[in-house]
């Protein structure tokens, strides 16, 4: 598989280094995070799993600008995240990162297309809303509002959002979270067909066991601490998983 | 402490900043009730007592000369209770240096006991028990203008002759609780003095030796005054009677039953103006309270809390927040009554005043605010209510935008997403938007209104003594003199233009309305004092009948060609019917006019004035003002630019105070306003707003859509504010008019244009405590809390 973004196979979009996150301080500091060392070569896709407050969500929102650690460094090729401001966390975010969120996040003031938009209207070098739409095969209800759509189909327009801009990075939390299982099969589809025609590199959080089929690689939490992280021999189609 | 105790607390903690503000609204209205029906209530029970105390008299009655055995007979009229005669005359006090000499009047006082009516109140010294032929009390507040106290003397002339006075006292009378000089309408502690003197001493200068020239009347619980009236006029008629009249016809009462009208008509219609406009925004405010609850009330409704548990649960909140508001109010009114009765002390010469508080505007202060807050949020709660508890906690369903979409799509192809984010939210719930942009225009209303009354103010000064009353001094005459008397004066050095006038006293009537005042004769082609139309243009003296001040024609009932019934109370006293031949503009008093000639006609007086208006040049005014102090012809001379200063300190100072309270509270609400619906803008899209910040929206490009929004909001709301803004110009400028003075309904772009300013202030200032609020937003939780 050729990267479509130019990035040599096997450079590193993220280096963390003694990454801690603490939330409060004295007898009621929540420790997030402990001390994590990671690398994630570009065009990868990693599946982060663990239960709930493991600490895998606070990773995805430091490695994602929406967060700073406590102590330890991230750093996302060669630029520092620990040592940007706001407004340059704003930068990368807008010029790298795309979101997934379980809820969605769309703008029910905007229709789909224009949700799409939003994005495209911001970024460097965007795709087409209809060809980011076709991509997670919304070509047809583009003029919907999200009120219109289905909870799965809310979903796809928010990974169409967010790949529209051509992220170098896509981060989902709990992509599938709410959806039904059939429906989450398809949202995982559209994730992984991203990753293999765009070379984006994909991170999930997910509670879900059986998305870590469809990845590169599966990175297990517990107590903010990394605790196995494996490659997966054989990788399952989206459509396969089951859960 | 129950939890849901706990949480009623927490929730007021959390949500402080808007509490507060809520509260703040709240607070202004119930402010503006205590504080104005607190001074109603104040002044006219510190009135009541005042008079009771010091039994002033119901009626009195003014004969030339009677003697005293008449005052048996007056006694026994039906319906009398009490009788005082005295004497009273005019005077003139010389004051070192001071180039005019000053107007008084001087009153006598029983030689032995107190008087059965109009009693003093003294203040300093002794009484005129032991007092000498030339000891007297004078008035406090004319003591406290020049600095006088007991043993001081005065310099006056009565009765043609000068002599040098003692003061041994310093008196209040519930008959001087406002002075003016005679024929001014303003307040002026200073130019026109009172004082008492012995029966048998002011007898022995009036050549009043066992008569009187006023008997004073007090009735009985049940008696009808005008019979009472009609009785005297008949007893005292042989003896030269002007006509009995009640307080209606004393100068002091009329004066402060007009204010406390104007002050009742004012606490009648703007207090309710703030407090529905407080109302109404409470009433959204506390809707999108609960709105943004729902999840805990599905959460609440699932523990198994049933729905009236819940709605009591909101119910306190928002009492809550009312009552604290409404206590503010309250305080705030009633320091903001203390600080007015104070103000008024100093113009109404009351001995005491205690500020009273009426329960009743509490209640309608507090109530109304309860009412509105809570109709706001139960309409909201059962909306929630409507929903099973597991379908409210889940998050909400996008807003469905579906039916805007088709909106302008012209329109909104040329905008951006962002741009389109606020133009569907405007136009997806206009009823809400259209609720924020009232809001916002009814503070610009009051703003602007208020501004646009400080501005009427000024023009009515302007108007009256600079348009209308173009001389610098007026002279007034002890009786109608020969008009020779103006070719004497004109050859004056220092008078570069003299024009008669005569002023005649009368009592005017059209069917049941009557008016006690004044008809003013000018010259044809007077160019000094004139009478103005509403565009304030001149209107020619007439001969064939009068021009009436407009106030007056109001509260007689007149138009031109009407005819009035003139009652004329001097000399030969006749009684005409004249007719309306026009309606003249006011901007003080109640004058009307009539050419000098065909009045002195009418009156069968040829040639005679009483007053003559001056043009005066500045460099010789001191030795002309000091050439007329010793004619002995001369009543008193009236300096044009000291009776604007006086009617200015009046304005900024007593009745006019009012205006400068209600402006700021006008403001306070604007900006309660404003803040308010950022805030709530803020509420319902603080999560949109996070998700553009992920998306990599910087925070001005996130801020624009909140802030566009109410930009357009506020802007919609400005003309809206505008035009409503002439609407309670007009309440107001009815309310602040009186027979003293005419605040004019005017149209004030300068006033307009300053509101828009406050409303645009007030939404910037906003916009910039929301974008910090906005700032600091933790973008993580927001997003993890749904909705």
């Amino acid at each position: 598989m050729a990267p479509a973004t130019g990035v040599p196979m096997g450079a590193i979009a993220y280096t963390t280094r003694g990454l801690t996150k603490v939330y409060g301080d004295g007898h009621t500091a929540v420790h997030a995070l402990r001390g994590v060392d990671l690398q994630v070569p570009e065009g990868e896709v990693v599946v982060l799993l663990g239960p709930s407050g493991s600490g895998k969500s606070t990773l995805l929102n430091i490695l994602g600008g929406l967060d700073r650690p406590t102590e330890g460094t991230a750093r996302f090729r060669d630029t520092e995240l620990t040592g940007l401001n706001d407004r340059q966390l704003t930068r990368y975010r807008r010029d790298h990162i795309g979101f997934v969120f379980q809820f969605y996040n769309l703008m029910p003031s905007l229709t789909a297309r224009e949700n799409v938009e939003l994005v495209t209207e911001i970024a460097r070098d965007p795709l087409d809303p209809g060809a980011a739409l076709d991509l997670v095969g919304l070509g047809a209800r583009m003029d919907h509002f999200p009120a219109q759509l289905s909870g799965g189909e809310q979903q796809r327009v928010a990974i169409a959002r967010a790949v529209a801009k051509q992220p170098d990075v896509l981060f989902c939390d709990e992509p599938t979270g709410a959806l039904d299982s059939q429906t989450g099969r398809d949202v995982l589809a559209v994730l992984q067909r991203l990753n293999q025609s765009l070379g984006t590199t994909v991170m999930i959080v997910t509670h879900a066991a059986s998305t870590a089929g469809m990845a590169d690689r599966v990175i297990r939490f517990a107590d903010g601490r990394i605790t196995s992280d494996a490659r997966n021999a054989t990788k399952l189609d989206a459509a396969e998983i089951h859960w | 402490m129950s939890p849901l105790t706990r949480k009623l607390l927490r929730d007021l903690w959390r949500m402080k900043g808007q509490a507060l503000a809520i509260a703040l609204v709240i607070a202004t209205g119930v402010m503006m009730t205590v504080m104005m029906t607190g001074l109603v209530e104040s002044l006219s029970e510190t009135r009541r007592a005042y008079y009771e105390r010091y039994r002033l008299a119901d009626i009195v009655a003014p004969v030339v000369r009677a003697p005293d055995r008449l005052a048996e007979a007056a006694a026994r009229i039906d319906g009398v209770a009490a009788v005082q005669t005295r004497i009273t005359g005019g005077a003139l006090i010389d004051m070192p240096g001071r180039a005019v000499p000053i107007q008084a009047q001087a009153l006598s006082l029983p030689d032995r006991g107190a008087a059965r009516l109009n009693d003093i109140h003294l203040t300093a010294g002794q009484g005129l028990a032991r007092a000498g032929d030339d000891d007297i009390l004078l008035l406090q507040s004319f003591a406290t203008a020049w600095g006088l106290g007991p043993g001081d003397t005065l310099s006056v002339t009565m009765n043609g002759a000068r002599r040098e006075l003692t003061v041994v006292g310093l008196a209040q009378s519930p008959e001087f609780l406002f002075t003016a000089a005679p024929g001014e309408m303003i307040a002026d502690d200073s130019r026109y003095g009172v004082f008492w003197m012995r029966h048998g001493a002011l007898a022995a200068v009036q050549d009043q030796q066992g008569a009187f020239n006023q008997v004073l009347v007090g009735l009985t619980r049940d008696a009808d005054a005008e019979a009472v009236k009609d009785a005297l006029d008949r007893l005292l008629d042989p003896y030269g009677a002007t006509g009995a009249h009640g307080r209606d016809g004393q100068f002091s009462d009329i004066v402060i039953t007009q204010e406390i009208a104007g002050l009742r008509s004012t606490a009648a219609s703007v207090p309710p103006i703030f407090l529905a406009v407080a109302a109404f925004l409470l009433n959204i405010v506390v809707g999108r309270l609960v709105q943004a609850e729902r999840e805990e009330i599905g959460l609440m409704k699932a523990f198994g809390y049933t729905d009236t548990e819940v709605s009591l649960h909101y119910l306190r909140l928002v009492l809550a927040i009312a009552v604290i508001g409404a206590a503010l109010g309250c305080l705030f009114g009633i320091y903001a009554g203390y600080g007015m009765t104070d103000l008024y002390l100093k113009f109404f010469k009351f001995p005491f005043l205690v500020f009273r508080l009426d329960p009743a505007s509490f209640v309608i202060g507090v109530g109304a605010s309860i009412l509105a807050a809570s109709a706001g949020g139960m309409l909201v709660l059962r909306r929630v209510f409507a929903l099973a508890p597991a379908e409210a906690m889940r998050p909400p369903a996008p807003a469905d935008y579906s039916r805007t979409g088709r909106v302008g799509q012209a329109v909104l192809n040329l905008v951006d997403q962002p741009t389109r984010m606020v133009i569907r939210r405007l136009t997806r719930q206009p009823v809400r938007m259209a609720g924020s942009v009232i809001g916002i225009a009814c503070g610009m209303a009051l703003s602007s209104a208020m501004l646009t009354i400080f501005a009427a103010f000024d023009v009515t000064i302007e108007n009256g003594f600079a348009v209308a009353d173009r001389s610098h001094a007026l002279v007034g005459f002890n009786r109608a003199v020969s008009e020779d008397t103006i070719l004497a004066l004109k050859r004056r050095p220092g008078v570069m233009r003299a024009e008669p006038m005569r002023q005649v006293p009368v009592i005017l009537s059209n069917g049941r309305h009557e008016h006690r005042g004044a008809i003013t004769g000018l010259p044809e082609g007077a160019t000094l004092i004139r009478a103005l139309s509403a565009e304030l243009a001149e209107i020619e003296m007439r001969r064939d009948g009068l021009i009436v001040s407009q106030v007056l024609a109001d509260k007689l009932h007149l138009a031109p060609g009407d005819t009035l019934r003139v009652d004329v109370r001097e000399g030969r006293q006749p009684v005409l019917d004249l007719p309306v031949a026009a309606v003249a503009t006011g901007f003080s008093g109640t004058p009307v006019y009539m050419e000098l000639e065909a009045l002195n006609r009418a009156l069968d007086e040829p040639g005679r004035v009483s007053a003559a208006a001056l043009l005066v040049d500045g460099a010789q005014a001191e030795a002309l003002y000091a050439w007329l102090k010793d004619q002995p012809a001369v009543a008193g001379v009236a300096i044009k630019n000291e009776m604007r200063a006086a009617l200015e300190r009046m304005m900024d100072e007593g009745a006019g105070q009012t205006r400068f309270i209600l402006g700021a509270l006008a403001f306070v609400l604007t900006f309660g306003i404003v803040y308010n619906t950022a805030r709530i803008a803020l509420a319902e899209r603080g999560r949109d707003l996070a998700s553009l910040r992920v998306i990599g929206f910087t925070r001005g490009e996130a801020a624009y859509v909140l802030l566009g929004e109410l930009a357009v909001v506020t802007l919609v709301a400005v003309p809206l504010g505008a035009a409503l803004g002439h609407g309670v110009t007009q309440l107001l400028a009815a309310a602040y008019s009186s027979e003293l003075y005419v605040i004019p309904a005017l149209f004030a772009p300068a006033a307009q244009g300053q509101a828009a300013l406050v409303v645009l202030s007030a939404a910037l200032a906003s916009g910039l405590l929301v974008k910090r609020d906005l700032d600091r937003a933790d973008l993580v939780e927001t997003l993890k809390t749904r909705e």
